[in-house]
């Protein structure tokens, strides 16, 4: 369907889209919680009529403003780079992915650019409900964007409420609602702006945490961090949920990232979840014992994946090799049936241009037969659909210590700042600094696992990222590869100088909102 | 009711909903305008903070309406979306960039320790307003006359051309309207801070930078109009989907569809009109009239480039790979879901209005900026 692949070309595509990913979730979920924790503490001071809030609200909301535009300047181009540099992905599923991203600008964008407006300049210009109602939008309206995209992201995963139509050479939208509502999307969504929660948070604690170390602004900083700290572990029990829900999807629907997650090369009934393990260098499907040490829990996998004790969880070899008793196909024989419908598709695109209408109909007969099978027809060979399973492993690894650090961490916090008895804890309050850079390292180990466990595919079983870039020379995405890295890393060192001096000058100097 | 529709009407549909997007686009790049003439109007500094606090508070806008206008091409012309931005690579790029630089400007400008001085994102703002909005205008210009690239049997795009795009900028009439929508935008600018700011020298310096560049806009407008009306055009067989050239297309087009002649004579009188009565009758309100026959005149525009049977985004490399509304939307299914979204359309441009007059509604003056309020 698509000729050779230039595999430079691929890298060069995904490192690009790599970088602007990386870069726009340094800021997008500070974005998302820090909308909230603002509203929240805007309320507080409409309610209470005390200035100390609207004080507090202003600061934070002060760091929020320098952290937006950057989030911004990140998203615009991750948005226009499925058209620049993933052309083909474009058209093969423009149909069903382009309505999520339309609806995130005319539904959510617009809240927030509107809203924003009366958020930072609104003070004196409209009543004290006026401005806190904006607040709120811009909270909600922010949340909603992270939806559409989320969903967007959730339908590559798990690709549903489609058909693909060989006369266009796409796949087309059947039921917007199965896209929307699929469980996949659901419990993403979910789990990331939870996850985004609970590290905008701990940012509010770890700058706050550094007051009271410093014994400066006091009043401030403690009642900072208690509003942060009852938000932030609340959020981090959904994150905990969702993250149950989200490990049972992958399991009933990629369950070679499962496989590649856990390590796990050679499939189990009553599958141990590995707690804290080191894979062997040399680890590979065929051999039994593929970690140097593991500390697991017993039958936890198959609990958590299939929700049985006893179930059986593929390993990587299942799924390479095919497992007759568990009823599992080879890769070996899904690029066979693959390479059979991209042929008869190839067939019945020709004779239709040469309007040979039987031989046309007689291609789709065999394209149809096998068209589910299509996307492993790119593949060379059957470890192809094998992702870099120590990469994967070891960020969920990372993501879930940290989570559950986090989750310890907050309710020691909140412990000692309701008996105010934070000042005196200065181990605790070097943890709730250090918790911050933690808190990043926890969320990109996460997206880590869940695009780096897809590959090979950019839309589950049905596209490899191979085949899903725009027909251009490596040395153009080359280019523009350094071209972004350079740019987006200065406004990153841009943002943090000002953040740093910002918060150096506290609530009380710097810039006023 | 949507999907009751026949897949042309929804097609047609979707074609206005980004025409009107795209329209109200480039009324919005006087934020884009104004920019560039932060230092030719302003005389001090304080001065000049006006005029970034000006614009500042409505950047925004115009970049939600950039990306929501990408995000509609994408959902409703798929193929556009894969063709343009993946074979036109480098002028998409180098357009976004510019409107990265400028999302980070107008909030670290004035903020202490940020790394690059004042004047660079300065810098970055002038760039934003001028090489940004002229690329975007020769970008568009080849809605009328082409670009060379090729659709492969599965409609995957292979652009002719090594500069990917940037090839635009040497065809006088994308050059043309590039140096149009420049002129306009700095016209609409003007006309903003006339209306926005309560300040005697910049109204003065805003009104001159109306004359300036209201003539070099005539200038290249009626250029860029003059070669439209008498050039070929890329007209469709509806029945059997080929394209073809047709003598005076676009004029046909205008005729043909008089309605949309009507709304292009009303826009371009009421963008002069705005000009007119800024300058001759120390009328503040010009931008309301210049703003709404922008977009009057740039929907008129965007209309006959795709109704009509003809066709939106032309190949001159293969005609047959040519892109038209018929051949590159979505499938019916997604164009009458997406109809059902569009009608909240009319309710966020409601509330963009009350929440823009509640910020607009006390103007602009030196004195704002001496108390403690959020400063660009």
């Amino acid at each position: 369907m698509l000729g050779n692949v230039d595999l430079t070309l691929v890298d060069w595509s995904r490192a690009q889209f790599a970088l602007t990913a990386i870069y726009h979730w340094f800021f997008v979920p500070l974005t998302l919680g820090l909308s909230f924790l603002i509203a929240i503490m805007e309320t507080i001071y409409v309610r209470t009529g005390n200035e100390e809030w609207k004080k507090i609200t202003k600061f934070w909301m002060k760091l929020f403003g320098i952290n937006f535009a950057i989030g911004i300047a990140t998203g615009i181009i991750l948005e226009f780079e499925f058209g620049t540099n993933w052309s083909n992905y474009s058209w093969l599923v423009g149909d069903i992915f382009g309505a999520p991203l339309a609806i995130e600008g005319i539904l959510a964008f617009f809240i927030e650019s509107t809203f924003i407006a009366i958020m930072f300049f609104g003070w004196n210009k409209v009543s004290k409900k006026y401005h806190l109602a904006s607040t709120w939008l811009v909270a909600f309206g922010s949340n909603l964007s992270a939806l559409w995209i989320l969903v967007a992201n959730s339908w590559m995963q798990s690709p549903v409420g489609m058909h693909f139509n060989p006369e266009t050479a796409r796949s087309e939208m059947l039921n917007i609602w199965d896209v929307i509502l699929s469980p996949v999307a659901e419990n993403k969504f979910l789990h990331t702006i939870t996850s985004a929660y609970v590290l905008a948070s701990l940012f509010v604690i770890c700058v706050s945490s550094w007051y009271i170390y410093k014994k400066r602004d006091l009043l401030f900083a403690k009642r900072s961090i208690v509003i942060s700290a009852v938000f932030g572990l609340i959020a981090a029990l959904f994150v905990a949920i969702t993250g149950d829900g989200s490990a049972y999807a992958v399991a009933q629907k990629q369950p070679m990232k499962l496989a590649a997650m856990e390590g796990l090369y050679q499939g189990q009934k009553g599958a141990d979840l590995i707690l804290f393990g080191v894979l062997r260098s040399d680890a590979q499907q065929d051999k039994t014992d593929n970690f140097l040490f593991k500390i697991g829990a017993p039958k936890m996998l198959s609990i958590l994946g299939y929700r049985s004790g006893d179930a059986y969880v593929p390993g990587i070899k299942d799924l390479v090799d095919g497992n007759k008793q568990e009823n599992i196909m080879s890769t070996a024989e899904k690029m066979d049936r693959g390479k059979i419908a991209l042929a008869a598709l190839r067939s019945y695109k020709e004779f239709r241009k040469m309007n040979d209408k039987a031989k046309a109909d007689s291609s789709l007969v065999v394209f149809n037969q096998y068209s589910q099978y299509m996307g492993y027809g790119y593949f060379d060979k059957p470890s192809d659909v094998v992702p870099n399973v120590p990469l994967t492993f070891y960020s969920f690894r990372i993501m879930i210590i940290l989570g559950v650090f986090f989750i310890l961490l907050l309710m020691v916090i909140l412990f000692y700042a309701v008996r105010n008895k934070l000042e005196s804890k200065r181990i605790l309050l070097f943890f709730s600094i250090l918790s911050f850079p933690l808190a990043f390292i926890a969320s990109q180990a996460g997206w880590i696992v869940t695009e780096v466990g897809r590959q090979p595919w950019v839309i589950q079983d049905l596209m490899p990222t191979s085949v899903a870039t725009t027909h251009i020379s490596s040395t153009s995405v080359m280019t523009t590869f350094f071209l972004f890295a350079v740019l987006f890393t200065v406004l990153l060192i841009a943002e943090i100088k000002i953040m740093i001096n910002q918060i150096k000058s506290g609530p009380k100097g710097g810039d006023n909102v | 009711m949507f999907e009751t529709y026949s897949y042309l009407f929804l097609q047609q549909y979707w074609w206005v909903i980004a025409s009107l997007l795209g329209a109200l686009l480039v009324f919005l790049m006087f934020v884009q305008g104004g920019q560039t003439l932060f230092n030719t109007v302003a005389k001090t500094e304080e001065e000049k903070t006006m005029l970034v606090n000006s614009m500042g508070r409505k950047w925004e806008f115009t970049f939600t309406t950039l990306v929501t206008f990408g995000g509609a091409m994408f959902a409703a012309f798929p193929k556009f979306y894969s063709t343009s931005f993946g074979g036109a690579y480098w002028v998409w790029l180098a357009i976004l960039i510019c409107f990265v630089i400028q999302a980070v400007s107008y909030e670290f400008r004035r903020k202490p320790a940020n790394f690059l001085g004042p004047k660079t994102y300065e810098t970055f703002l002038y760039i934003n307003g001028s090489l940004g909005v002229f690329l975007i205008g020769a970008a568009v210009s080849t809605f009328f006359t082409g670009s060379a690239f090729k659709l492969n049997l599965f409609n995957q795009v292979e652009w002719q051309n090594a500069t990917r795009g940037l090839e635009a900028v040497l065809n006088v009439q994308n050059v043309a309207l590039g140096l149009t929508v420049f002129a306009l935008a700095r016209v609409l600018g003007a006309l903003y801070f006339i209306n926005n700011i309560n300040d005697e020298n910049i109204y003065v310096q805003s009104k001159k930078q109306v004359l300036y560049n209201s003539i070099v806009f005539l200038i290249f407008f009626l250029t860029f109009a003059g070669l439209l009306l008498v050039k070929d055009g890329f007209a469709y067989d509806p029945a059997t989907n080929k394209v073809s050239m047709e003598s005076y297309k676009y004029l046909h087009n205008l005729l043909q569809m008089p309605v949309v002649l009507v709304i292009f004579l009303i826009g371009v009188v009421s963008v002069l009109a705005g000009i007119f009565v800024t300058l001759f009758k120390k009328s503040k309100k010009g931008i309301w009239y210049s703003g709404i026959g922008t977009v009057l005149t740039v929907f008129a525009l965007l209309l006959i480039a795709g109704l009509n049977n003809t066709s939106f985004y032309p190949s001159t490399s293969d005609l047959q790979s040519s892109l038209t509304i018929a051949n590159s939307s979505s499938s019916h299914y997604t164009l009458a879901a997406m109809s059902y979204v569009s009608l909240l359309v009319p309710f966020v441009l409601l509330y963009i209005y009350f929440a823009w007059k509640a910020i607009d509604r006390v103007k602009i003056e030196k004195q704002e900026f001496k108390d403690n309020e959020h400063i660009y």
